[in-house]
């Protein structure tokens, strides 16, 4: 055995340093990194208040938007709710909806009880759409710019906090972008 | 006041640790004895405030002392005193203190415990020992202070303890588990040295094995602990999920075993030097990679603490240093060994340099898979995670080949095996291994090649230990006299083993028998799992200390009579408005069986897992035999007599001491 080879460990030590050091201070939550900066994928789906009108990606042309994905299943999504209900009432943000594998009954009551804060909702019984986003629960939120690219996701609930440090500010720029 | 203090004891702790870890050093390269004496006072006085600084942190909690941020982000003035207590180590800046206490307590035990060492070797195993103290005590004073106020706003009262961390588990797991982490820091020290002074002999391997041992069998139980809790408390009955973090737990663990083998080899037979030592640093080094990985956010994980890019940076840094610096002395003076093969064909030797190798593979398998996504993300290749499957199908088999192993391993002898008696030997406990694996495996209805191989590891590991204690404890003045004669390493060893072939018995089971089905239920509804009949009753609300709760009542049948009743719970915490689910259980050696709630599906129905988990107490119940082991091993009187042997175990015989009584503990 030589000497040189007791050096083996030690390179194999540096490298994954390396490696490391490069791993410090990315958000290991945003592994969707796959669709940020693409379009929102393409769909065709109903609206959960009016299942004759049929709703599809053209929705997300020209305007700033928040979508938010949600169900009557989800405790969180009902205590987003009421800061859902603030957003839209205050800060004229559009905010669309994706109701996920739920039951339009339960939907209509749920917006009955406590309020609808969406322009409109799709109604995604099956997860179609749900799917193609990559959503792994609810609540998700995602921020969609004017030209319809998914900019940003929020995986959990949004809150004060999540909004005035995250949400609020790339809206700002979004909206001021080239406008 | 306290707080203060807090941070004033940390201070003088960390004053003291810059002495120990260069002055007994500077003492003994040079040969002064009066500053080498100073490593023992040194390592008292450091653990005294370490110690102080603790006892202050737990006042602060005892007291819901909401001006401490600390103190107020993790506690409540609701919670009952015991998790006031455990709270303590809820977050990042407590558990580090914990993890720093722990780490000054194995110190102080080196100082107490290593009288007989040459003063030369304690002092410069102390002043590594000093060295790592010195790294997370700059940790924690410069970025993680536990004692930071809020002042002048101090808040009415503290944000809660996470409620999934409010039980009895997570008060225990933590300290187990570290324990194990920093205990490997020994190890490591008498490593460095040994490196540095040249003395890497039998001697520096029997020093090392007590403490590897200890290290050892408390992270088998933090590990344990761990996944015990994951079972019950995260509410899907899943035991281990290939979680960043539990391989974080896994790796010094597998290495650490690797360790714990070879330093015997070392000892009896003064071979693998160079390799055992690197294991040493490699063992620690892992322990701190673990530390890295839960606090720097570098991986995503249910346990990872709030990640912080200037935590991770002076981690890592830290952790760069130490394994640098001891790579760097390895490979300038660790021996180059030139033997020709002392060992000869099927040796001990060569059944415990397979079970390295396989344990490194399984190391080295395990940390790919955990650094994987990190590498793949380093060259922007996307974010992705390596789920169970490829850990389970490539795990495997190396935990086969190891247990498989280890039953022909025990009836190795040293130097020279002869391969036609080995055969012979192996014959009969082979047949009554395929023969009790065939009877489990029928019982547990039905012939899967993955249960098979994995009963009969288990089986094997069990029937090859009995059958070498029963050939040893043979003797003329009749059998229960002649397993008196065993000397406690040895009993040691019989128990870490079968700790092990019960751990591999349970999760070989649970996972190829187990039944779990998710099923729509409303009160009224029954539902069938295997041959047990589940009821749901009702639904009940009722109030806890810090929480509401919604619970079902379920009857739990099995041939037309109730074995158990049940009562899930879902819990709205009232502090932080967090939902936790809380399985209920009803626990047996021979199954669990388990109730948990979902959502509120609609009208009274909700989502209802019910789980048969057959011998899934046995995977836990091996760890706790493993450690067992682990402390009959230190408890062995060689460790306590052995001033007359050190000089004659360098040449790997003990004198008067028949053959076969020195085949004692290899574990």
């Amino acid at each position: 055995m030589k000497r040189i080879l007791l050096f083996l460990p030690l390179i194999a030590a540096v490298i994954l340093g390396v490696v490391l050091f490069a791993g410090i201070g990315k958000d290991p939550t945003r592994l969707d990194s796959a669709l940020i900066g693409k379009p929102v994928p393409s769909f065709s789906l109903p609206a959960l208040q009016n299942p004759e009108q049929v709703l599809d990606q053209e929705l997300f042309q020209g305007q700033v938007t928040l979508l938010n994905v949600w169900a009557t299943w989800c405790p969180s999504c009902r205590q987003e709710h009421p800061f859902l209900m603030w957003l839209s009432k205050t800060q004229g943000v559009r905010i669309v909806g994706l109701d996920y594998k739920d039951t339009r009954s339960d939907a209509l009551q749920w917006f009955k009880d406590l309020g609808n804060p969406y322009e409109v909702t799709i109604f995604d019984a099956e997860g179609k759409l749900g799917f193609d986003l990559g959503v792994y629960g609810a609540p998700e939120t995602f921020v969609i710019d004017r030209s319809g690219v998914v900019r940003y996701r929020h995986v959990g609930v949004v809150d004060e906090k999540v909004w005035k440090e995250e949400l609020s500010p790339l809206i700002e720029k979004l909206r001021s972008d080239n406008s | 006041m306290f707080p203060e203090l807090g941070q004033i004891a940390l201070i003088l702790a960390l004053l003291l640790a810059v002495l120990l870890s260069v002055v007994p050093l500077v003492g003994s390269l040079t040969g002064r004895e009066q500053l080498q004496a100073f490593a023992r006072p040194l390592a008292s006085g450091m653990f005294v405030f370490i110690a102080m600084a603790f006892g202050l942190l737990v006042h602060a909690f005892l007291t819901d002392d909401f001006s401490v941020a600390y103190v107020a982000n993790n506690s409540n003035s609701l919670l009952p005193w015991f998790y006031k207590f455990s709270a303590v180590w809820g977050g990042h800046e407590g558990s580090l203190l914990l993890w720093i206490l722990l780490l000054s307590a194995w110190t102080l035990a080196v100082a107490i415990f290593s009288r007989r060492l040459p003063a030369v070797m304690i002092s410069q195993v102390l002043s590594v020992m000093g060295m790592i103290c010195v790294g997370f005590l700059l940790f924690i004073i410069l970025t993680s202070n536990p004692f930071d106020r809020l002042l002048p706003n101090i808040p009415a009262d503290g944000a809660d303890l996470n409620p999934l961390l409010q039980d009895i588990g997570l008060i225990m797991h933590p300290p187990m588990l570290y324990m194990g982490y920093v205990g490997f820091s020994v190890a490591f020290a008498f490593a460095i040295a040994a490196l540095i002074n040249g003395r890497l002999d039998a001697a520096w391997a029997r020093w090392s094995r007590p403490w590897t041992t200890v290290a050892w069998a408390f992270l088998s139980v933090g590990i344990a602990l761990g996944s015990w809790w994951a079972y019950y408390e995260l509410g899907w009955g899943g035991w281990w999920f290939w979680d960043p973090v539990e391989n974080a737990s896994l790796l010094p663990w597998l290495a650490g075993t690797a360790l714990m083998h070879s330093l015997a080899v070392t000892e009896k037979r003064g071979v693998f030097k160079t390799w055992t030592v690197l294991l040493a640093i490699i063992a620690f080094s892992l322990s701190l990679l673990g530390t890295f990985m839960v606090r720097s956010g570098v991986l995503t994980s249910v346990h990872a603490f709030a990640s912080d890019p200037e935590r991770g940076t002076f981690l890592l840094m830290l952790l760069a240093v130490t394994v640098i610096a001891s790579l760097t002395l390895y490979a300038f003076r660790a021996p180059v060994v030139h033997v020709r093969s002392r060992y000869g064909s099927l040796g001990r030797e060569i059944f415990l340099l397979l079970n390295n190798v396989l344990l490194v593979s399984a190391t080295l398998l395990v940390g790919i898979g955990t650094l994987y996504p990190l590498v793949l993300d380093y060259l922007d290749m996307g974010k992705l995670s390596i789920g169970e499957p490829f850990f389970n199908t490539t795990f495997t088999p190396l935990a086969i080949a190891t247990g498989l192993l280890l039953g022909a391993g025990i009836f190795s002898r040293w130097k020279k095996t002869d391969g036609g008696w080995l055969g012979r030997k192996l014959l009969w406990p082979l047949a009554i291994s395929v023969i009790v694996t065939t009877a489990v495996v029928i019982g547990y209805g039905g012939f899967k090649p993955w249960a098979f191989a994995g009963i009969f590891t288990a089986v094997w590991v069990a029937v090859a230990t009995f059958w070498d204690l029963s050939d040893k404890s043979r003797s003329r003045k009749g059998r229960l006299n002649g397993l008196k004669r065993q000397s406690r390493s040895y009993w040691g060893m019989v128990l870490g083993h079968l700790g092990l072939a019960m751990t591999i018995a349970g999760v070989t089971v649970v996972s190829n028998y187990g039944i779990e089905r998710d099923v729509r239920m409303s009160p009224g509804d029954v539902a069938t799992v295997g041959d047990y009949q589940f009821a749901f009753r009702a639904m009940g609300q009722r109030q806890g200390q810090n929480y509401t709760s919604q619970y079902g009542t379920f009857d739990v049948m099995k041939g037309g009579e109730r074995i158990a009743v049940l009562h899930p719970e879902k819990r709205e915490y009232s502090v932080g408005m967090r939902i936790m689910t809380e399985a209920d259980i009803d626990a047996g050696l021979s199954r669990d069986i388990f109730v948990a709630i979902g959502e509120h599906i609609a009208d009274g129905a909700w989502a209802i897992r019910l789980q048969y988990k057959p011998l899934i107490r046995w995977l836990w119940l091996g760890a706790v035999v493993m450690a067992i082991g682990g402390f009959f091993a230190i408890s062995d009187r060689r460790y306590r007599i052995r001033d007359r042997a050190e000089e004659t175990a360098a040449t790997g015989t003990s004198p008067g001491k028949p053959l076969k009584g020195n085949a004692e503990a290899v574990s």
